[in-house]
């Protein structure tokens, strides 16, 4: 699960990472109260900053014309223009996708004088199972350039987790980095506070780029959190109860969501051939398949491996929810699961949403003569495949003939 | 031989009077597998009834471990408990543990790998349909299935197969049935980001099974140990290996259903995947409906 910019920073800052004064709106009285009290407080600029699940906010351009999802602002009645601009405007970055999204929250914060930015962040190193710090002097950019072009500029850290993070792995970041003194002390405990934001929110990731040496209204330097990413580990949420109120459906694909009720694991993709299929790597190898013989695939969905006759019938569903959908790949191995069970499904689906695209169903395993029989005897204008290479075949000559 | 489980292999059920592990159970005593015991703390003394058979139910691993002389198990707890579990299982020296749970927390998972290193206990999964090393039987009943993994499919032979994806496993194993070539083992290794046995511990375990003579790897997007088996078989390979990688057209930083089926930040493409294998001389399956021809092509 991924949340916003402001819950990221509320989380990083209840384990005392410093993060710039401000406040999350979603009104314009709301976003006017904000500011005033920021400019009161002595702060000379504010930033507002759309609050979406896409990266590219700042070069992103809103529906209506108006330039930039990230703006700086010089008084009240200036954050306020920007937020007019942004709040309930569609906002499209080079992460979003031409549709854009929905700016239903603006974060209004103090912006502070930047004098320089680093990169931190904490993620799982896959290879070794240990979570991993990484810290550069390379702030504010794209941290993949970094380690591709000049790996060398990338501090490493991995943690043992048998005795989690020690000091001295801070110290030797904080060192790395170069700071000094009162600093120095400073990023010694932001790294522990990012840690312990990973460890005990069971994250992801959490990511600060920039993290920023500023200077306050008082001219005192410190070390602040500027933006911040954090993804949250799905498995783990039954134990984080105020993170997961922290889920905004509105980010997340309707039909995704639809199908999330169902147990159901769907992933819209752009292509006009739906499948649906049990077991997750066989879902992504009948996508495979499907561009294999020149079609594409529109959706990953597993229906699991012990699919009822419901699930089937909301899967259906939410495929004929994309209308780009001009043909449906049924592909069900039912090693254990019974072929009868979801044969029966099928049909029903198709009797129940009165389906006239073509339909290729490719089903094998148990029960599977049963299975075929009910298919058979629906009635119904069902293509048969006799192996995932021959269904997928099927289902892409069906489709540009259709 | 097979590798990891023989046919009498002592097997026992963490989980065994949940309506999963039970159903798992049943399937695995009529396929001939000697469950040996069940574990359910707080049900120890009472027993598992089965077609004729009885087994025992304990509280404790130890225990288990002790009256029966089970060596490896499989882990049907519920998330929140499976961790533990395994940890229960190392601690009374099972010297297999295959956890087929699936959604267990990835911190929990680096807590368990951590445990478990220096120890001899092994662990297959999680998120895994398990192990099973087929039999002479009807249907290559009366052989070794610990998981969730349908044993009629399979057939007693010399292909070992290893994947991270229960159902395409299937697929490779009803494909090598259906042209009449059996398995030695059939091993999935599971689909989450941190788990007990890699692509290339099982690949080093074939090379080395003497009634191994061929090896179908089946990999997916996400992390490198696809790359990592196949950087050793080209440097120690002595048998035919053919691989089909899944998720080529999986749409980058986005989870493919499995926890550790994601490319993020460029890392764990397919291409890359392919291209790996490719350089080690394994055969590459152009889809998965290919898996055992391209194999037996270079038999």
């Amino acid at each position: 699960m991924n949340i916003h910019e402001y819950q990221a920073k509320q989380l990083l800052k209840q384990y005392g990472v410093a993060v710039p004064s401000g406040d999350p709106c979603k009104t314009i009285a709301e976003v006017r109260s904000a500011a005033e009290r920021l400019f009161s407080s002595g702060h000379k600029l504010a930033v507002v900053k759309s609050q979406i699940h896409a990266g590219g906010r700042g070069k992103g351009t809103f529906k209506h014309g108006f330039q930039g999802g990230v703006k700086l602002a010089h008084s009240v009645d200036e954050v306020v223009v920007f937020a007019e601009n942004m709040l309930g405007k569609v906002l499209v970055t080079k992460q979003t996708g031409p549709e854009g999204r929905e700016v239903q929250t603006l974060l209004v914060a103090a912006a502070e004088t930047i004098k320089k930015e680093f990169y931190i962040a904490v993620l799982l190193d896959r290879e070794k199972s240990r979570p991993v710090i990484m810290a550069s002097t390379e702030g504010g950019v794209d941290i993949e350039e970094v380690a591709e072009k000049s790996p060398e500029k990338i501090l490493k850290e991995w943690i043992d987790p048998a005795v989690g993070l020690q000091a001295f792995q801070c110290r030797k970041i904080a060192s790395g980095l170069g700071l000094k003194g009162d600093l120095f002390n400073a990023a010694c405990k932001l790294v522990a506070g990012v840690y312990k934001t990973w460890w005990e929110c069971d994250a992801s990731m959490v990511e600060i780029n920039p993290l920023c040496i500023v200077e306050g209204p008082d001219g005192k330097e410190n070390l602040v959190a500027v933006d911040a990413k954090i993804g949250l580990d799905d498995n783990a949420l039954y134990r984080h109860k105020d993170i997961q109120e922290m889920r905004d459906l509105a980010e997340e694909s309707p039909l995704e969501v639809e199908a999330g009720k169902f147990n159901l694991n769907y992933i819209k993709l752009d292509g006009n051939i739906a499948c649906l299929v049990n077991g997750a790597g066989l879902a992504m190898a009948t996508m495979d398949i499907i561009q294999h013989f020149g079609g594409r695939p529109a959706n990953f969905l597993d229906v699991g491996g012990g699919a009822s006759k419901d699930q089937v019938s909301a899967a259906f569903k939410i495929i004929l929810g994309d209308p780009g959908v001009k043909g449906i790949l049924v592909n069900i191995f039912g090693g254990i699961m019974d072929c009868n069970v979801i044969a029966t499904g099928i049909v029903a689906a198709v009797r129940e949403t009165g389906l006239k695209l073509p339909l290729v169903i490719r089903l094998e395993g148990n029960n599977v003569l049963a299975g075929k029989q009910t298919l058979k005897d629906s009635g119904l204008t069902l293509i048969g495949g006799d192996s995932m290479a021959d269904a997928a075949r099927k289902v892409v000559a069906a489709v540009s003939t259709h | 031989m097979s590798i990891l489980v023989q046919s009498n292999t002592k097997v026992l059920v963490q989980g065994i009077t949940g309506s999963f592990g039970a159903k798992h159970a049943q399937l695995s005593l009529d396929y001939g597998t000697r469950i040996v015991a069940g574990v359910t703390p707080g049900k120890g003394g009472q027993n598992f009834e089965h077609n004729g058979h009885t087994i025992p139910i304990f509280d404790t691993v130890a225990d288990a471990v002790r009256q029966t002389g089970a060596t490896a198990s499989a882990v049907f707890v519920p998330p929140p408990f499976a961790a533990d579990a395994i940890l229960e299982g190392a601690d009374a020296g099972l010297s297999l543990v295959v956890a087929i749970t699936e959604g267990i927390p990835v911190n929990d998972m680096i807590r368990v790998k951590r445990a478990l290193e220096g120890r001899s206990t092994r662990l297959v999964g999680p998120n895994c349909p398990g192990v099973v090393t087929p039999g002479e039987g009807k249907d290559s009943q009366g052989g070794c299935r610990i998981g969730i993994a349908p044993g009629y499919i399979h057939k007693k032979g010399h292909i070992g197969v290893v994947s991270r994806s229960g159902t395409l496993t299937y697929e490779a194993v009803f494909q090598l049935t259906a042209r009449g070539v059996g398995q030695s083992t059939c091993v999935g290794i599971g689909g989450d980001p941190v788990n007990g046995t890699s692509h290339l511990d099982v690949i080093r375990m074939f090379m080395a099974d003497p009634e191994t003579h061929g090896i179908i790897m089946i990999g997916e997007i996400g992390g490198s140990t696809e790359e990592e088996a196949a950087e050793w078989i080209a440097r120690n390979g002595t048998k035919p290996v053919a691989g089909f990688i899944a998720g080529a057209t999986a749409p980058p930083g986005r989870r493919m259903g499995h926890a550790g089926a994601i490319v993020s930040g460029g890392k764990g493409t397919a291409k890359a995947k392919i291209d790996a294998f490719r350089k080690a001389g394994i055969g590459i399956s152009p889809t998965p409906s290919d898996m055992a021809a391209t194999l037996l092509k270079m038999m």
